[in-house]
């Protein structure tokens, strides 16, 4: 009973802030509503007992990239006039996508209805025994079966991350900047020198 | 507590649905009790380290302090800056408040005693608190002045820089563990070190995480030396300049409980939880959460220590202390705590 009450709440909470995501005007608005339907699907997630997915979705979506969304859209400068003079413009492009979507959905369906595809069955072994729990489940599959590709995808994404490093990464010959280790390394007898000058005289440098 | 319930003659349903309302009740109250005191507590030991005496007019000793201030904030009239975001301006506090909440459900308080005890607890407490950054920066944007912007802007950064560095601590301490069950993790500390001390502290390889785990607390939870976010002498008041009244007593609420929260958890990874800090069966006598107690309130002395001794750190250095240091000796840590435990053949 609880289960079929929590599934609709976040079901329909999670339908309702996606379709407010689109319709709402202002982009802060948008990322905020999308942060509800993120926290949402983990919420469908812990239902159907994938907790490990629930929380890495709140940790990695919710807690980082949508952060940096917000924190982009935040500093835009927004003009709603300008927004409604593109309507018109990309409405044809939006409604073909939204006719792919629909269709692509719609095909997924009929193929569900026809039987569907048995998960987690890749070679045709067993899906993962009981008496697991979901992160060790995971981590049985990603270190013995899908090494390999595991491995490659921490390849692409070492080389996306310098990829970016470099693209943005600019010398600035201008500014100073602080060494630390430079300011720990120096002593006080080559930072100050200790004169006792004569009455009158004054201190050359 | 559900077993007592349905002992009742209630259902399954009914009797789980008022153990989880009890737990939540018997969380939040003591709570909620315990930050007014330790408002207090933190007055105090600031004004003992500058020679001044602190609150000392409400109730003896100025106990009653902290409850003056919430009925004063109470009865303060509630101002919405006209060019706010109403609606989030309002739900910022609340999230803030909500969230500081929310991460106590999995905290164990005594062998057994949680109110959720999850498979994946340690990172149901990582996923909630990288929530906390929401209530701050939605503040921010949505009170449409310069100086809360700047500190949400801020706000996000810092606290996304060192929640990557506390990620990696806490993979140290699971490796070790074994699992993400905060209490599973309290269990295997009993007798760590030298089958004498209760505590991964005690542990060579994650002392240094301990001490890295300290100072990103103190950066997570944007505590002096790190509270740049509301640096008063460049931002006013940071993210709460705009708010009064109530919605500001929830920032302050919630702030104290996080704060809370992280001592909590620095007790619970690091010092052995509910376990007696010596692994002598005399000092199981004293109840769990007396322990933990006693621990929480040693870290928030070293928290209010700091707060009253050290300057405000630079914000470019703070970003150099996260992304240049913390993160690539918590990473040579994961690497050195993982290479010990299968050589020593842990994992077999």
């Amino acid at each position: 009973m609880i289960q079929v009450f929590a599934f609709y709440l976040f079901a329909t909470l999670c339908i309702f802030s996606g379709a407010v995501t689109i319709l709402a005007r202002n982009p802060v608005h948008s990322v905020l509503w999308l942060i509800l339907a993120f926290f949402n699907a983990a919420g469908l997630m812990v239902l159907v007992g994938a907790e490990f997915i629930a929380m890495l979705l709140v940790i990695v979506y919710v807690g980082a990239v949508a952060v940096l969304f917000l924190f982009v859209v935040m500093m835009l400068d927004i003009d709603f006039a300008e927004l409604r003079a593109g309507f018109i413009r990309n409405f044809p492009l939006g409604l073909a996508l939204a006719v792919v979507l629909f269709v692509e959905l719609f095909v997924g369906l009929v193929v569900h209805g026809k039987g569907g595809v048995a998960l987690g069955k890749a070679d045709g072994s067993a899906p993962q025994a009981a008496g697991m729990s979901n992160i060790e489940a995971i981590g049985a599959l990603l270190y013995s079966r899908y090494l390999f590709l595991f491995e490659a995808a921490g390849i692409v994404l070492l080389v996306a991350m310098i990829g970016a490093i470099v693209l943005t990464h600019r010398q600035r010959t201008d500014t100073r900047g602080q060494n630390i280790a430079k300011q720990n390394a120096r002593r006080p007898d080559e930072a100050t020198i200790n004169l006792q000058p004569e009455v009158g005289k004054g201190v050359q440098i | 507590m559900t077993e007592f319930f349905m002992g009742l003659g209630l259902s399954y349903e009914w009797a789980w649905g008022i153990a989880t309302i009890c737990g939540i009740l018997l969380i939040a109250f003591p709570l909620m009790l315990g930050v007014a005191m330790i408002i207090y507590a933190d007055r105090k030991i600031w004004a003992a380290m500058a020679l001044r005496k602190g609150p000392n007019v409400v109730g003896p000793i100025g106990l009653l302090q902290s409850f003056a201030d919430g009925l004063k904030v109470f009865l303060q009239e509630t101002i919405i800056p006209s060019a706010a975001n109403k609606g989030l301006f309002l739900i910022a506090p609340i999230i803030t408040f909500t969230v500081a909440l929310m991460a106590w459900a999995v905290i164990p308080f005594n062998s057994g005693a949680v109110l959720a005890d999850i498979n994946v607890g340690l990172l149901y407490v990582l996923a909630i608190s990288s929530l906390g950054v929401y209530g701050v920066v939605i503040a921010g944007w949505s009170s449409n002045s310069k100086y809360p912007f700047f500190s949400a802007m801020r706000a996000s950064a810092q606290m996304i820089s060192y929640e990557v560095s506390i990620g990696f601590i806490l993979v140290t301490v699971v490796l070790w563990a074994g699992t993400f069950n905060l209490n599973d993790i309290v269990k295997a500390q009993q007798g760590h070190g030298l089958g004498l001390v209760n505590g991964f502290w005690f542990n060579p390889l994650l002392f240094p995480m301990w001490v890295m785990f300290l100072i990103s607390a103190l950066a997570e939870t944007a505590r002096a030396p790190f509270d740049l976010t509301e640096a008063e002498s460049e931002l006013v008041a940071g993210y709460q300049t705009e708010y009064s009244s109530m919605a500001f007593a929830l920032y302050w609420l919630g702030e104290y409980a996080n704060v809370l929260l992280m001592c909590t958890l620095n007790a619970t990874l690091f010092f052995g939880g509910w376990l007696p800090p010596l692994d002598i069966p005399v000092l199981y006598i004293v109840p769990g959460f007396v322990w933990l107690l006693l621990k929480i309130l040693f870290f928030f002395f070293i928290f209010s220590w700091v707060k009253a001794t050290v300057p405000r750190y630079r914000y470019d250095q703070l970003m150099r202390l996260g992304w240049k240091v913390f993160l690539p000796v918590s990473l040579l840590f994961v690497f050195l705590v993982s290479g010990y435990l299968m050589a020593t053949g842990h994992f077999a």
